[in-house]
């Protein structure tokens, strides 16, 4: 498979009054063409910042990219202008936001929403694109299209318009759609059909996602291969077996444990004490050493490097080093693990 | 062993009016029972009425029509002050965003002993100060912690002083409405945790409203799921998720996401289509099996028996 998109190094820090709050520190990932990356974290990791990063919307002057490269397609999107990042953005990269409330025009009629992009970016005529929008409202599910064309986001319920973003966002069939928490905002069954959606329109397009969330719940479900981000760094990365039934970060084990499985009938969840840390004085050595009692004494002093456990599969943990003591992961994730060997290994 | 009701709510009704001869009928007859030491779980989509359901029982909202009985006294109805103050002490909530229902003028210490002062629990400032400093410990902050304002705490921590201010007056019920879905998944763990060993040590009774289903079957140990404003089933959380009888249920537990690959990839996603139920006339709660409980009319009733029948 060909990388897409390869980020390589991203610094980015914010400079506010208090001082430079190291946001990004250092990452290093790519995507491959068609296929579904997720970023997950909690907030302040730094996933929503490495994305606004790639699609060029930092704020400035606040916001500055101290170091690193986002190659897309071979050309590095860091040194684009603001001018040729507007060919890009909405063409070869769109994104799809969080709340469709807040990311949809609330004075302009959703078709025109639409025709925006297909307008500026593929010089269609109005007709040509009011054809498309059509089409493209009834590819995302959206009954009466020709009706709904003409109404404004207020007359759309909250799923519809997520649904509307999202027709936004494919409009100029983009190579890469970066979905930042899609549906943490909608219900539970709005949010399978949100998901069911979007992984229908990824086998017709072929478009690369960079799926960012939360909940790993929706993980498991849409990822090829998952980036766990901490403290403005990947910690581990792997497909997306390789991150659920052999992890081997215990941030991630952390993740993971402390989520409840329908059959968990523990008594205490596991749970990450403390809270994550402050930016603008990142620790030194592992920035999750403080909340993990499984820290050695070198965490404190030394940052771990990313160790290889195979070919997809990488964590920074200083556990992973051959003289590390052998730690087993805490029981609820081994209890998950074990019930993966039980059906059977390799799906 | 026969189990000591503490809540009774019977036939509630809770009806917003929406323009002229418009009404939204927010509950609309809703009946269940909470036993005293247990958690029960409200589940719902946003717009079914869960939340309004558990803010009439603490009368934010005057009901409509219908009765809460807590303790065996009327919630609702007319009282006197002394009454209310009473019945005030006894029930507590905890709110969804920690941001918006801490009063970012007051420190923590006159948030977490407004409770103390409004029943006059403590006797004077040294007593007051004890008592808040107590209560931080509880939740796990810090005594140096009472002097600072709601702003200087992450989500976790504010969520931590809302529950400290509910226990302040030792309630013997909280209402717990979405109290983790602000929050990160780490922190959502350590709350949960908290309401847990709270409820362990001081035996407390919690009405648990959430959309998160795993966490939901996680806490309580009886659940009730509501679909707009109507309690369609009510079961033991296992019974409820293993043998799920309403079809709304049903496509409610399919549409969950797990932390489980595998699981995920073989899940199947069942739709509720609300005109597939026998509409000849109204349905009713119904007790399908012992403490399994489900809103279907006599046809249904039938039907449903003998699926669950097959099942076993």
């Amino acid at each position: 498979m060909s990388k897409l998109l390869e980020v390589k190094d991203l610094r980015v820090s914010f400079h506010t009054y208090n001082g430079e709050v190291q946001a990004v520190r250092g990452v290093n990932f790519h995507v491959n063409k068609g296929e579904t990356l997720a970023i997950v974290g909690e907030s302040g990791s730094g996933k929503s910042v490495t994305t606004s990063a790639i699609m060029g919307l930092l704020p400035k002057p606040q916001a500055e990219i101290k170091s690193g490269q986002i190659l897309f397609e071979g050309e590095d999107l860091v040194k684009k202008s603001n001018k040729e990042m507007q060919k890009i953005r909405g063409a070869d990269i769109s994104m799809v936001f969080q709340d469709p409330m807040t990311s949809l025009n609330p004075t302009m009629k959703v078709g025109n929403q639409i025709m925006e992009g297909l307008i500026k970016h593929q010089g269609l005529s109005r007709t040509e694109a009011r054809k498309k929008a059509v089409e493209l409202l009834d590819q995302v599910g959206i009954p009466h299209p020709e009706v709904r064309i003409n109404q404004y986001p207020h007359q759309f319920s909250g799923g519809m318009r997520q649904r509307v973003v999202i027709a936004i966002a494919l409009a100029c069939n983009p190579k890469l759609l970066i979905a930042d928490e899609p549906t943490t905002a909608l219900d539970v069954t709005i949010q399978a059909q949100i998901l069911e959606l979007m992984k229908d329109i990824q086998k017709q397009t072929e478009s690369a996602i960079i799926f960012i969330t939360h909940d790993l719940g929706v993980v498991a479900n849409v990822a090829d291969r998952v980036a766990v981000m901490y403290a403005g760094k990947i910690v581990e990365m792997g497909t997306v077996d390789d991150i659920f039934y052999d992890p081997r970060h215990p941030y991630t084990w952390g993740l993971l444990g402390s989520m409840p499985t329908l059959d968990s009938e523990e008594e205490e969840l596991y749970a990450i004490p403390g809270s994550p840390p402050d930016m603008l004085n990142p620790p030194k050595g592992d920035a999750f050493a403080p909340r993990n009692k499984f820290a050695l004494e070198i965490d404190l002093v030394k940052e771990p490097p990313m160790f290889q456990i195979s070919d997809t599969h990488y964590a920074a943990t200083w556990l992973l080093h051959e003289h590390a003591p052998k730690i087993e992961p805490p029981a609820s994730v081994k209890k998950r693990m074990e019930g993966f060997a039980k059906t059977g290994g390799k799906a | 062993m026969e189990r000591e009701k503490i809540l009774e709510v019977k036939n509630l009704k809770k009806y917003f009016p929406a323009g002229r001869k418009k009404i939204i009928k927010a509950v609309d007859d809703v009946s269940f029972d909470i036993y005293r030491g247990e958690t029960f779980g409200l589940v719902g989509e946003s717009g079914s009425g869960k939340s309004t359901t558990g803010r009439t029982i603490i009368r934010l909202y005057e009901a409509t029509g219908g009765q809460v009985l807590f303790n065996n006294e009327d919630v609702h109805g007319k009282k006197s002050k002394e009454e209310l103050l009473k019945f005030n002490r006894k029930m507590q909530m905890i709110f969804q965003d920690p941001s918006s229902s801490l009063n970012p003028r007051m420190n923590v210490m006159d948030i977490i002993a407004e409770g103390l002062d409004v029943h006059g629990l403590v006797k004077n400032e040294q007593e007051r100060r004890e008592r808040v400093e107590e209560l931080l410990e509880v939740v796990g902050l810090n005594r140096e912690h009472a002097t600072r304002f709601p702003h200087e705490f992450s989500g976790g921590q504010r969520q931590r002083i809302g529950i400290a201010r509910a226990l302040a007056v030792e309630p013997e019920f909280i209402i717990a409405d979405e109290p983790i879905s602000a929050l990160d998944v780490s922190i959502q763990a350590q709350v949960v945790n908290l309401l847990k060993k709270l409820q362990k040590e001081r035996g407390l009774t919690y009405l648990f409203i959430a959309h998160d289903l795993s966490m939901v079957k996680y806490i309580s140990d009886r659940i009730g799921v509501m679909y707009l404003g109507n309690l369609v089933e009510l079961a033991d959380s296992d019974e409820l998720y293993n043998n799920p009888v309403h079809p709304y249920t049903k496509s409610l537990l399919s549409a969950i996401p797990l932390p489980d690959p595998e699981y995920e990839r073989n899940r199947k996603r069942i739709v509720y289509d609300p005109s597939i139920h026998d509409m000849s006339e109204e349905p009713e709660f119904r007790e399908i099996r012992p403490n399994h409980w489900v809103r279907c009319t006599r046809k249904e009733f039938e039907q449903y028996k003998k699926e669950l029948e097959e099942r076993e």
